[in-house]
């Protein structure tokens, strides 16, 4: 069948396109070189736009897409790294960090009390790494949480 | 005898106690990092430029670490590939096809000595190779105005995707999205915002350290999501480990020709140590015929892509250092940490800060030789390291970016960059789009941008410039600009012709 590239390509091109219209936006400043700050975006959006049809027009051979679980999966990880990225400077780094590494941990393996396990040190050992032997300002905890 | 003088004055840097100490300590921490299981020298070493950076060391220090994790990586990569079959990288992927053979034929410790030796003598030719080139090849450079700049970084482009893919087209993008981030941000030349969508995050650009990290480790360990790890075990079990010296005496010539060979893949801008590692191997192959049984799992087989792939490891410092290009994945990551360091890679480079170079190269002759000591009386240390279950492993790698993002620019919108770049890195290499290409463009791309515009300057708006650079003399044609030129163009054509003939072999099925 061969959709892959041929839909990837085919978003390659659209974004090119956003791209070069988004390239042909920048404003231009008074005094400017003979190219200005817009004509090499626009072709490097133009050369991409080029790989992108012949993507669409001679397309390799299918990759192996993950099945439904493990895409599943790969897009909860996302969600929660996306989250721990909110959370780790008002949360402390303790907390997030171990429930996170869990959480992977659990993805690859999935072995409960083994993932907890882990999670426990990675987040301990990596505070005490961090912290101590690198010296980082981090903090353990929520900062109003100890005054 | 100047190159005496300078290695005398590399030595007495690279002897002090300190800096021995972290060369010790590079070396080992690099064939860890190499020997584990989806962690090659690129993202190794990816992981540790935040830490490095947090240990606040100056410019010598950091890039003596780096460049023997560097080293300890390629050494390191060897295990997993020829114990597990688990290449750490794309240029290990060549050790594979004779190694994970040979292990399973029960000659596990003999393939780890041989190619151990061989990382040594194809890393020490082309530690050696980069003493006398890198001086000579700067001072060439020192001829190099925007348009000839301008040719390289073309090359560099052209070049990368002939062997980092199967399909120009994606490399040719790879390039294209690289460079095209790098465009986001404040525009050099004039300070008008481009490409930021309003969004003041965005106006310094997107940092590579935060691309490097997620292209690189987070995708990973999307990747062993998706496998659940299954790939994490071993059934390969080395025995005792004895120097196996009459394959050692035959493989002889075969390592030093490989070495040769992989330094010069290792120069060529761009193209870097895959070319390096898949050129020795077909080359030997070819040399050794149907008798050679390549493949199997002979002494030769593993011997030439390892000596080959370290030789182009150390060969692709020469571009690195004097033009400011990498020639691989990993030189590209450490281009980011000389950048980052304020250190300027070019021809002044062997000027002005000739402790830093000069230190770094002597530090790389005595790492070589402590890798040595540590990979073959010592590798079954590291074969232990296999036994780290990936469940373990991939969540601390994960930490270990996010935190040290997050110590480096203290910024929450960085964090959420490092995801999405795993997330584009992962439907990219799905994609069978190659990743070193976009690191390159992101972190050349404003440079090559600069050269382009500077050489229209001098050129008063002509494209002419890029070849005609003297506007003294506008008839005066440069012969490194044209030549540079012709060579990017015949390096994107020449694969799409070449790769009926030179097939990547695959990867061996169990």
């Amino acid at each position: 069948m061969r959709v892959s590239d041929r839909i990837f390509g085919a978003i390659v091109i659209l974004g090119s396109f956003i791209y070069v219209m988004a390239a042909r936006g920048i404003s231009k400043p008074f005094f400017a070189d003979p190219l200005g700050p817009q004509a090499f975006p626009i072709g490097v959006g133009i050369v991409a736009a080029i790989c992108g049809l012949v993507m669409v027009f001679s397309p390799d051979e299918e990759p192996n897409w993950p099945e439904m679980r493990s895409f599943l999966s790969i897009l909860g990880s996302t969600i929660l790294l996306i989250t721990y990225a909110y959370v780790l400077k008002p949360m402390g780094f303790l907390v997030p960090t171990a429930i996170a590494s869990a959480v992977i941990s659990y993805q690859i393996t999935p072995a409960p009390i083994r993932a907890v396990i882990y999670g426990l040190i990675i987040s301990f050992g990596l505070f005490v790494l961090f912290k101590f032997a690198l010296g980082l300002s981090l903090f353990a905890f929520p900062r109003d949480f100890f005054g | 005898m100047e190159i005496l003088q300078n290695l005398q004055l590399g030595f007495s840097i690279a002897l002090s106690p300190w800096t021995l100490m972290l060369a010790v300590a590079g070396c080992f921490i690099g064939t860890i990092v190499g020997a584990l299981p989806g962690l090659g020298p690129s993202n190794g070493v990816a992981i540790m430029i935040p830490l490095t950076f947090s240990l606040s060391l100056d410019a010598t220090s950091s890039l003596v670490l780096l460049t023997s994790i560097y080293y300890g990586a390629m050494y390191g990569g060897r295990i997993s590939s020829i114990l597990l079959n688990i290449p750490g990288d794309e240029p290990a992927m060549m050790t594979t096809l004779d190694g994970y053979p040979m292990a399973k034929a029960g000659r596990a410790a003999d393939a780890l000595v041989i190619s151990g030796v061989a990382s040594f003598v194809g890393a020490l030719i082309a530690t050696i190779g980069l003493a006398i080139l890198a001086p000579a090849l700067s001072r060439i450079a020192f001829e190099f105005g925007p348009g000839e700049y301008f040719a390289l970084y073309l090359l560099a482009f052209c070049t990368l995707g002939g062997v980092a893919s199967n399909n120009q087209a994606k490399a040719a993008f790879a390039s294209c999205l690289g460079i095209a981030i790098a465009m986001v941000g404040l525009d050099p030349n004039s300070g008008t915002p481009r490409l930021t969508g309003g969004n003041l995050h965005l106006y310094d650009g997107i940092d590579f350290l935060v691309a490097i990290v997620g292209l690189f480790a987070v995708s990973e360990v999307f990747f062993f999501i998706e496998s659940k790890g299954k790939s994490g075990a071993t059934n390969v079990k080395v025995g005792k480990v004895r120097v196996p010296w009459r394959d050692i005496f035959e493989v002889r010539w075969v390592m030093l020709r490989s070495s040769i060979l992989g330094f010069i893949c290792g120069v060529l801008p761009g193209a870097g140590a895959s070319l390096g590692s898949f050129m020795t191997y077909i080359t030997e192959k070819g040399i050794a015929g149907e008798k050679g049984c390549f493949g199997t799992g002979v002494p030769k087989g593993v011997a030439a892509p390892e000596a080959g792939n370290n030789a182009a490891a150390g060969g692709a410092l020469v571009p690195m250092l004097t033009l400011g290009v990498p020639g691989s994945g990993t030189t590209a990551v450490l281009l980011a940490v000389l950048v980052t360091l304020n250190v300027t890679p070019g021809p002044m480079l062997f000027v002005e800060e000739k402790e830093v170079v000069w230190g770094l190269i002597a530090s790389l002759l005595i790492a070589n030789f402590v890798l040595l000591a540590m990979n073959v009386p010592m590798v079954k240390v590291f074969v232990k390291i296999l036994e780290v279950p990936p469940a373990a492993l991939m969540p601390t790698v994960t930490m270990i970016s996010m935190v040290g993002i997050f110590s480096l620019t203290g910024s929450y919108f960085d964090l959420i960059l490092v995801v999405a770049f795993g997330v584009l890195g992962y439907v990219l290499r799905k994609m069978d789009i190659p990743t070193v290409p976009v690191i390159l463009g992101i972190l050349l791309g404003g440079k090559m941008e600069k050269s382009l515009r500077d050489a229209m300057v001098l050129s008063d708006g002509s494209a002419w410039g890029l070849i005609y650079t003297r506007p003294s003399d506008p008839t005066d044609l440069s012969m490194i600009a044209s030549s540079l030129l012709v060579a990017a163009v015949l390096g994107f054509i020449a694969p799409m012709f070449l790769r009926r003939i030179l097939r990547k072999p695959q990867r061996v099925a169990d």
